[in-house]
């Protein structure tokens, strides 16, 4: 889509956006002196970037390859999010993608096409920058071994502008944990970090129980969250659960991202995890992604429904199929 | 002496005495089913769960009995429990299995 349109006027944002998260409490004084300065010719020193705005997408939960009564539509909410992504007036520098990028297959090779066109689709996106980490209907079958061919390790960390990114795998051991590797790894990397250091941490499952009986949960997340308790400027971003969902611990604060394929419902209203059905007249609804700001120390979280409506005025599955297409 | 010994002796027989052995239930695992589906269990009453995983790894999982087994093939799992509520709770698979993993799960009814 080459024409750019700004996101506040085109695309629905879930009760006027913004669950406004302290990213970097120390902040408020950064022009001044102080903690702040401190920190941000700590980040200077360490990798030459020092703190400064910018802002970021969270993908999640494409299941490419996923067909069913859920969304008979593929790949085409994904697909609408790339193009809304291409399309904002000013490009994200970071896209983070937390997970079931693809959905598994049984035939041989078949999972390996999906990650291939994941792959292709993925490349149609401007921001270049794009950091994944593996959801278990890509990583669980063989603990992760296709994944890494195509995407890298599973577990890493890095820094862009002066904040702190660890990408944590709580799906390729099977059952949903980190494991205690992994969780010693994180201490090691923490250690070369001061306590007031943004960090945002990404994964795929929720690193606290939500809802155990639906495996929305991490066991061993108590570890994680210990680990990251001494630090002042949590954010954890999530998907696996393919809906929006906010909440707060006493450390961080945890964001989920709507899924790209189908829905899941409100876990305190229903007693069995069924998704959503497919809304022929909205084949869009409930489905979106994160638009993340960071400014001035404080990281806004926008919540983004995709719809059509903004392209035609309406929305409708038709504006989507090919002509003599149906579903 | 010889009394301490009766004692002893007469505790060892009791605590092996097939009065105080556990009831065990049997459960099968493969993708993407438990077999049976459902057991009813006492409140209070010991009971061994011994389960089996017939074609690959799986998990056997309920948080609020305390259940957690990691199954494989090569061997067969079990856990002893005394359920001290009452109430329907389902057991689920937590070792991701594939496409229907998301229903494999059974239920234990606590009377």
């Amino acid at each position: 889509m080459s024409k750019s349109f700004d996101r506040r006027k085109f695309l629905k944002v879930s009760g006027m956006s913004l669950g406004v998260g302290a990213l970097i409490s120390v902040a408020p004084a950064m022009a001044g002196g102080g903690p702040s300065a401190t920190l941000r010719r700590w980040f200077r020193r360490q990798n030459g970037e020092e703190l400064t705005p910018f802002s970021l997408v969270q993908l999640s939960d494409a299941h490419v390859g996923f067909s069913g009564p859920p969304n008979p539509t593929g790949t085409k909410a994904f697909e609408r999010a790339i193009d809304v992504i291409n399309g904002l007036e000013q490009q994200p520098d970071l896209i983070l993608f937390t997970g079931d990028l693809t959905h598994e297959a049984e035939a041989p090779g078949e999972h390996a096409k999906r990650m291939q066109l994941f792959q292709t689709l993925t490349s149609r996106l401007k921001t270049k920058k794009v950091m994944y980490v593996p959801g278990e209907h890509d990583a669980g079958l063989d603990n992760g071994a296709l994944y890494r061919q195509f995407f890298g390790e599973t577990h890493y960390t890095f820094d862009h502008r002066g904040v702190h990114f660890i990408a944590l795998d709580n799906v390729s051991a099977g059952k949903p944990k980190v494991g205690a590797e992994q969780i010693e790894w994180l201490k090691r990397d923490l250690a070369r970090y001061p306590r007031t250091a943004p960090i945002i941490v990404f994964t795929h499952r929720p690193l606290f129980d939500l809802r155990p009986d639906w495996e929305w949960s991490t066991r061993d997340g108590d570890e994680v969250l210990n680990v990251l308790a001494p630090y002042e400027n949590v954010t954890i971003l999530y998907g696996h659960i393919h809906r929006h969902d906010v909440h707060e611990t006493e450390h961080a604060m945890h964001y989920a991202s709507r899924s790209l394929i189908f829905a899941f419902p409100d876990p305190t209203t229903v007693g069995d995890k069924k998704p959503v059905p497919f809304d022929k007249e909205k084949p869009f609804k409930n489905l979106g992604l994160q638009l993340l700001a960071e400014s001035k120390g404080h990281l806004g979280v926008d919540d983004v429904e995709l719809s059509l409506r903004e392209f035609a005025g309406t929305d409708g599955v038709q504006q989507i199929l090919k002509s003599g297409e149906s579903l | 002496m010889k009394q301490i010994l009766f004692t002893l002796l007469a505790t060892l027989i009791v605590s092996m005495s097939p009065e105080t052995q556990p009831r065990v239930v049997t459960i099968s695992a493969k993708r993407f089913e438990f077999t049976p589906n459902q057991i009813t269990l006492k409140r209070g009453e010991p009971v061994t769960i011994r389960v089996a995983a017939e074609d690959r790894d799986h998990g056997f999982y309920q948080k609020d009995l305390k259940l957690e087994l990691d199954l494989s093939p090569d061997k067969v799992a079990e856990a002893t429990i005394t359920p001290d509520k009452t109430g329907r709770f389902v057991v689920i698979c937590d070792h991701f299995c594939g496409s229907g993993h998301g229903n494999m799960k059974m239920v234990i009814n606590v009377e």
